[in-house]
Protein backbone atom coordinates (compact mmCIF):
# COMPACT_ATOMS: atom_id res chain seq x y z
CA UNK A 1 0.00 0.00 0.00
CA UNK A 2 1.21 3.78 -0.31
CA UNK A 3 0.08 7.27 0.63
CA UNK A 4 0.01 10.00 -1.86
CA UNK A 5 1.01 13.43 0.08
CA UNK A 6 2.30 16.12 -1.83
CA UNK A 7 3.18 14.27 -5.29
CA UNK A 8 5.27 12.01 -2.77
CA UNK A 9 4.79 8.55 -2.36
CA UNK A 10 5.32 6.84 0.88
CA UNK A 11 5.08 3.82 1.39
CA UNK A 12 2.81 1.86 4.10
CA UNK A 13 2.33 -1.81 5.27
CA UNK A 14 -1.14 -3.71 4.40
CA UNK A 15 -2.95 -1.94 7.40
CA UNK A 16 -1.56 1.53 6.75
CA UNK A 17 1.16 2.00 9.21
CA UNK A 18 4.64 3.64 7.32
CA UNK A 19 7.18 1.58 5.92
CA UNK A 20 9.56 3.89 6.79
CA UNK A 21 9.58 5.82 10.10
CA UNK A 22 11.66 8.77 9.07
CA UNK A 23 9.00 9.52 6.04
CA UNK A 24 6.41 11.43 8.75
CA UNK A 25 5.50 14.79 8.53
CA UNK A 26 2.47 16.75 9.62
CA UNK A 27 1.44 16.56 6.75
CA UNK A 28 1.58 12.84 6.30
CA UNK A 29 -0.23 12.44 9.82
CA UNK A 30 -3.04 14.59 8.57
CA UNK A 31 -3.58 12.63 5.52
CA UNK A 32 -2.96 9.25 7.40
CA UNK A 33 -5.96 10.54 9.73
CA UNK A 34 -8.12 11.60 7.10
CA UNK A 35 -8.04 7.94 5.60
CA UNK A 36 -8.77 7.28 9.16
CA UNK A 37 -11.55 9.51 9.75
CA UNK A 38 -10.07 11.35 12.22
CA UNK A 39 -10.15 15.18 12.27
CA UNK A 40 -7.63 16.22 14.06
CA UNK A 41 -7.59 19.21 16.63
CA UNK A 42 -5.00 20.36 19.22
CA UNK A 43 -5.56 17.21 21.53
CA UNK A 44 -5.14 15.03 18.80
CA UNK A 45 -1.79 16.35 18.11
CA UNK A 46 -0.93 16.44 21.60
CA UNK A 47 -1.80 12.71 21.95
CA UNK A 48 0.78 11.89 18.68
CA UNK A 49 3.39 14.56 19.67
CA UNK A 50 3.73 12.32 22.68
CA UNK A 51 3.56 9.18 21.24
CA UNK A 52 6.21 10.41 19.46
CA UNK A 53 8.37 11.36 22.13
CA UNK A 54 7.93 8.20 23.50
CA UNK A 55 9.11 6.84 21.06
CA UNK A 56 12.36 8.64 19.94
CA UNK A 57 13.20 7.92 24.03
CA UNK A 58 12.37 4.28 24.12
CA UNK A 59 12.18 2.77 20.48
CA UNK A 60 8.74 1.49 20.96
CA UNK A 61 5.18 2.19 20.30
CA UNK A 62 3.57 1.86 23.92
CA UNK A 63 0.71 -0.61 25.08
CA UNK A 64 -2.11 1.21 25.75
CA UNK A 65 -1.96 0.76 29.52
CA UNK A 66 1.29 2.16 29.32
CA UNK A 67 0.67 5.34 27.36
CA UNK A 68 -3.23 6.07 29.63
CA UNK A 69 -0.65 5.93 32.38
CA UNK A 70 1.93 8.14 30.97
CA UNK A 71 -0.09 10.81 29.49
CA UNK A 72 -1.72 10.46 33.02
CA UNK A 73 1.28 11.67 34.37
CA UNK A 74 3.03 14.21 32.11
CA UNK A 75 -1.22 15.47 31.17
CA UNK A 76 -3.28 15.16 33.86
CA UNK A 77 -5.84 12.26 34.97
CA UNK A 78 -8.14 14.03 33.27
CA UNK A 79 -6.17 12.77 29.74
CA UNK A 80 -4.75 9.96 31.24
CA UNK A 81 -7.86 7.81 30.89
CA UNK A 82 -8.96 5.41 28.39
CA UNK A 83 -12.31 7.13 27.77
CA UNK A 84 -10.41 10.53 26.82
CA UNK A 85 -8.27 8.36 24.42
CA UNK A 86 -11.34 6.15 22.70
CA UNK A 87 -13.20 9.86 22.02
CA UNK A 88 -10.26 11.21 20.57
CA UNK A 89 -9.26 7.65 18.38
CA UNK A 90 -12.45 5.95 18.06
CA UNK A 91 -10.55 3.02 16.73
CA UNK A 92 -8.28 3.11 19.61
CA UNK A 93 -4.46 4.97 20.49
CA UNK A 94 -2.94 2.27 19.40
CA UNK A 95 -4.67 1.31 16.28
CA UNK A 96 -4.85 5.07 15.22
CA UNK A 97 -2.61 7.06 17.19
CA UNK A 98 0.29 5.28 16.83
CA UNK A 99 -0.93 4.76 12.83
CA UNK A 100 -0.98 8.69 12.62
CA UNK A 101 2.16 9.64 14.80
CA UNK A 102 3.90 7.07 12.00
CA UNK A 103 4.95 4.62 14.60
CA UNK A 104 4.71 1.07 13.90
CA UNK A 105 1.87 -1.03 15.51
CA UNK A 106 2.80 -1.23 19.80
CA UNK A 107 4.47 -4.82 20.45
CA UNK A 108 1.60 -7.33 21.46
CA UNK A 109 -1.13 -5.70 20.38
CA UNK A 110 -3.49 -7.80 18.50
CA UNK B 1 12.97 -28.26 39.21
CA UNK B 2 13.78 -29.77 35.83
CA UNK B 3 16.79 -28.41 34.25
CA UNK B 4 16.68 -29.01 30.16
CA UNK B 5 19.93 -28.46 28.07
CA UNK B 6 19.97 -29.21 24.17
CA UNK B 7 23.68 -27.55 22.99
CA UNK B 8 26.73 -29.31 23.07
CA UNK B 9 28.61 -28.06 25.84
CA UNK B 10 31.95 -27.71 23.30
CA UNK B 11 29.36 -25.30 21.18
CA UNK B 12 28.09 -23.17 24.11
CA UNK B 13 28.19 -22.79 28.07
CA UNK B 14 24.90 -23.91 28.75
CA UNK B 15 25.72 -26.65 30.46
CA UNK B 16 28.03 -25.00 32.36
CA UNK B 17 26.03 -22.37 33.41
CA UNK B 18 23.44 -24.92 34.12
CA UNK B 19 25.35 -26.70 36.51
CA UNK B 20 25.93 -23.50 38.43
CA UNK B 21 22.59 -23.11 38.95
CA UNK B 22 21.22 -25.93 39.50
CA UNK B 23 20.66 -26.70 42.94
CA UNK B 24 19.51 -29.71 45.06
CA UNK B 25 16.24 -31.30 44.61
CA UNK B 26 16.35 -30.35 41.33
CA UNK B 27 17.02 -32.65 38.17
CA UNK B 28 19.01 -32.59 34.72
CA UNK B 29 17.94 -33.80 31.67
CA UNK B 30 20.53 -33.84 28.22
CA UNK B 31 18.88 -33.48 24.84
CA UNK B 32 19.46 -33.00 21.11
CA UNK B 33 23.21 -32.07 21.15
CA UNK B 34 24.06 -31.84 24.79
CA UNK B 35 23.57 -35.89 24.90
CA UNK B 36 27.70 -35.27 24.09
CA UNK B 37 27.73 -34.24 27.39
CA UNK B 38 26.65 -37.27 29.03
CA UNK B 39 29.05 -39.88 27.65
CA UNK B 40 32.80 -40.68 28.78
CA UNK B 41 36.07 -40.02 27.98
CA UNK B 42 35.38 -35.89 27.09
CA UNK B 43 36.28 -32.72 29.04
CA UNK B 44 32.67 -32.15 30.23
CA UNK B 45 32.35 -36.07 31.79
CA UNK B 46 33.77 -34.87 35.25
CA UNK B 47 31.15 -31.93 35.34
CA UNK B 48 28.60 -34.32 34.61
CA UNK B 49 30.54 -36.77 37.41
CA UNK B 50 30.56 -34.21 39.97
CA UNK B 51 26.55 -33.25 38.70
CA UNK B 52 25.69 -36.79 39.46
CA UNK B 53 26.48 -35.92 43.06
CA UNK B 54 23.86 -33.72 43.65
CA UNK B 55 21.44 -34.54 41.16
CA UNK B 56 19.94 -36.92 39.00
CA UNK B 57 21.23 -37.18 35.63
CA UNK B 58 19.28 -37.98 32.27
CA UNK B 59 19.76 -38.35 28.63
CA UNK B 60 17.19 -38.61 26.24
CA UNK B 61 17.99 -41.97 24.46
CA UNK B 62 16.67 -41.20 20.67
CA UNK B 63 19.36 -38.64 21.09
CA UNK B 64 21.92 -40.53 22.00
CA UNK B 65 20.96 -43.30 19.55
CA UNK B 66 20.95 -41.11 16.61
CA UNK B 67 24.51 -40.08 17.26
CA UNK B 68 25.66 -43.64 17.70
CA UNK B 69 26.53 -42.79 21.37
CA UNK B 70 24.20 -45.01 23.21
CA UNK B 71 27.60 -47.07 24.45
CA UNK B 72 29.48 -44.69 25.94
CA UNK B 73 27.08 -43.09 28.60
CA UNK B 74 28.88 -42.09 32.14
CA UNK B 75 27.69 -44.58 34.63
CA UNK B 76 25.35 -43.18 37.06
CA UNK B 77 23.42 -41.18 34.11
CA UNK B 78 19.82 -42.39 32.97
CA UNK B 79 18.68 -43.06 29.74
CA UNK B 80 15.12 -42.45 29.14
CA UNK B 81 13.13 -42.75 26.29
CA UNK B 82 10.49 -39.59 25.11
CA UNK B 83 7.91 -41.11 27.40
CA UNK B 84 10.56 -41.17 30.14
CA UNK B 85 10.90 -37.24 29.28
CA UNK B 86 7.29 -36.47 29.82
CA UNK B 87 7.02 -38.30 33.18
CA UNK B 88 10.09 -36.23 33.88
CA UNK B 89 8.74 -32.65 33.16
CA UNK B 90 5.35 -33.70 34.87
CA UNK B 91 6.82 -34.51 38.10
CA UNK B 92 8.68 -31.16 38.18
CA UNK B 93 7.00 -28.14 39.56
CA UNK B 94 8.49 -26.06 37.06
CA UNK B 95 11.38 -26.24 34.16
CA UNK B 96 14.17 -24.25 32.81
CA UNK B 97 15.49 -24.99 29.41
CA UNK B 98 19.53 -23.36 28.95
CA UNK B 99 19.39 -22.62 25.17
CA UNK C 1 -11.44 -7.15 21.24
CA UNK C 2 -13.59 -5.17 23.68
CA UNK C 3 -15.14 -8.40 25.60
CA UNK C 4 -11.48 -10.30 25.54
CA UNK C 5 -10.19 -7.69 26.98
CA UNK C 6 -13.08 -7.43 29.88
CA UNK C 7 -12.39 -11.31 30.15
CA UNK C 8 -8.94 -10.92 30.98
CA UNK C 9 -10.13 -8.21 33.65
CA UNK C 10 -11.88 -10.60 35.41
CA UNK C 11 -9.18 -12.92 35.17
CA UNK C 12 -6.86 -10.61 36.64
CA UNK C 13 -9.01 -9.72 39.72
CA UNK C 14 -9.61 -13.46 41.02
CA UNK C 15 -7.94 -14.18 43.60
CA UNK C 16 -4.86 -16.34 43.71
CA UNK C 17 -3.94 -16.17 40.01
CA UNK C 18 -1.09 -13.73 39.83
CA UNK C 19 2.11 -15.76 38.87
CA UNK C 20 5.99 -15.47 39.05
CA UNK C 21 7.46 -15.17 35.84
CA UNK C 22 10.95 -15.07 35.18
CA UNK C 23 12.36 -14.09 31.70
CA UNK C 24 16.53 -15.85 31.77
CA UNK C 25 18.77 -13.60 29.25
CA UNK C 26 22.04 -15.47 28.60
CA UNK C 27 22.63 -13.77 24.98
CA UNK C 28 24.55 -10.93 23.55
CA UNK C 29 22.31 -8.74 21.55
CA UNK C 30 22.59 -8.12 17.88
CA UNK C 31 24.47 -11.41 17.16
CA UNK C 32 21.70 -13.75 17.70
CA UNK C 33 17.82 -12.75 18.15
CA UNK C 34 17.39 -14.17 21.55
CA UNK C 35 17.60 -10.67 23.42
CA UNK C 36 14.96 -8.56 21.06
CA UNK C 37 12.89 -11.30 20.91
CA UNK C 38 13.20 -12.24 24.66
CA UNK C 39 12.31 -8.56 25.15
CA UNK C 40 9.13 -8.76 23.10
CA UNK C 41 7.82 -11.07 24.82
CA UNK C 42 8.66 -9.68 28.06
CA UNK C 43 6.73 -6.70 26.77
CA UNK C 44 3.81 -8.46 25.61
CA UNK C 45 3.78 -10.53 28.83
CA UNK C 46 3.26 -7.24 31.10
CA UNK C 47 -0.14 -6.85 29.69
CA UNK C 48 -0.84 -9.94 31.49
CA UNK C 49 -0.56 -8.03 35.24
CA UNK C 50 1.66 -11.30 36.27
CA UNK C 51 4.79 -11.06 38.85
CA UNK C 52 7.37 -10.54 36.24
CA UNK C 53 11.25 -10.43 36.80
CA UNK C 54 14.21 -10.54 34.36
CA UNK C 55 17.53 -12.39 34.84
CA UNK C 56 20.83 -11.30 33.18
CA UNK C 57 23.31 -13.71 33.37
CA UNK C 58 26.01 -15.07 31.32
CA UNK C 59 26.56 -12.93 27.73
CA UNK C 60 23.01 -11.51 28.75
CA UNK C 61 24.88 -8.46 30.60
CA UNK C 62 26.27 -7.47 27.59
CA UNK C 63 22.60 -6.25 26.52
CA UNK C 64 22.43 -3.84 29.00
CA UNK C 65 25.37 -2.18 28.10
CA UNK C 66 25.28 2.26 28.39
CA UNK C 67 26.58 3.80 24.83
CA UNK C 68 25.07 1.02 22.37
CA UNK C 69 25.23 2.88 18.74
CA UNK C 70 23.76 0.66 15.61
CA UNK C 71 23.48 3.20 12.87
CA UNK C 72 26.40 1.13 10.99
CA UNK C 73 24.75 -1.76 11.34
CA UNK C 74 21.73 -0.35 10.22
CA UNK C 75 19.84 -2.73 12.62
CA UNK C 76 17.39 -1.30 15.12
CA UNK C 77 19.04 0.21 18.67
CA UNK C 78 16.60 -1.75 20.91
CA UNK C 79 18.91 -0.74 24.19
CA UNK C 80 16.29 2.32 25.05
CA UNK C 81 13.42 0.19 25.33
CA UNK C 82 15.05 -1.52 28.84
CA UNK C 83 14.10 1.84 30.13
CA UNK C 84 10.89 1.64 28.72
CA UNK C 85 10.16 -1.51 31.02
CA UNK C 86 9.85 0.54 34.83
CA UNK C 87 6.43 1.99 32.60
CA UNK C 88 5.61 -1.47 32.06
CA UNK C 89 5.56 -2.11 35.74
CA UNK C 90 8.61 -4.65 35.63
CA UNK C 91 10.76 -3.48 37.84
CA UNK C 92 13.00 -6.76 39.17
CA UNK C 93 16.15 -6.68 36.94
CA UNK C 94 18.62 -9.32 38.31
CA UNK C 95 21.69 -9.19 36.67
CA UNK C 96 24.55 -12.03 37.89
CA UNK C 97 27.55 -10.67 39.82
CA UNK C 98 29.72 -13.52 38.55
CA UNK C 99 28.72 -12.48 34.88
CA UNK C 100 29.68 -8.80 35.16
CA UNK C 101 33.30 -9.99 36.93
CA UNK C 102 34.04 -12.54 34.13
CA UNK C 103 33.26 -9.64 31.45
CA UNK C 104 34.64 -6.05 33.04
CA UNK C 105 31.63 -4.87 33.19
CA UNK C 106 30.91 -2.33 36.32
CA UNK C 107 27.18 -1.53 37.72
CA UNK C 108 27.83 1.93 36.50
CA UNK C 109 28.02 1.02 32.97
CA UNK C 110 24.56 -0.69 32.43
CA UNK C 111 21.69 1.71 31.26
CA UNK C 112 18.94 1.06 33.74
CA UNK C 113 19.14 0.44 37.33
CA UNK C 114 19.56 -3.41 38.38
CA UNK C 115 19.72 -5.35 41.02
CA UNK C 116 23.06 -7.21 41.36
CA UNK C 117 22.99 -10.95 42.89
CA UNK C 118 25.24 -13.39 43.12
CA UNK C 119 24.87 -17.30 41.57
CA UNK C 120 23.72 -18.89 44.19
CA UNK C 121 21.08 -15.98 44.97
CA UNK C 122 19.76 -16.29 41.36
CA UNK C 123 19.44 -19.57 41.37
CA UNK C 124 17.44 -19.31 44.49
CA UNK C 125 15.31 -16.59 42.45
CA UNK C 126 14.93 -19.02 39.77
CA UNK C 127 13.34 -21.58 42.54
CA UNK C 128 10.92 -19.50 43.49
CA UNK C 129 9.36 -19.06 39.68
CA UNK C 130 6.18 -20.62 38.85
CA UNK C 131 7.59 -20.44 35.12
CA UNK C 132 11.05 -20.03 33.62
CA UNK C 133 11.79 -19.04 29.82
CA UNK C 134 15.23 -18.31 28.87
CA UNK C 135 16.70 -16.79 25.58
Amino acid sequence: MALEVGGITIETDEEGYLANLTDWNEEVAGEIAKAENVAMGPNHWEVVNFLREYYNEYQIAPAVRVLTKAIGKKLGADKGNSKYLYELFPYGPAKQACKIAGLPKPTGCV
Amino acid sequence: MLHIVNKSPYERNSLTSCLAHAGKGGALILIEDAVYAATRGNVAESAIRRALGDLPVYALGPDLEARGMQGSVIDGVKVVDFGGFVELVAEHRTNQSWL
Amino acid sequence: MTQTSDRIGEDEDAPGVVKKFMFVNRKAPYGTIYALEGLEVVLISAAFDQDVSLAFLDDGVYQLVKGQQTKGLEVKNFSPTYRALEGYDVEKLYVEREALEARGIREDQLLVPVQVVSAAEMAELMEQQDLIVGF
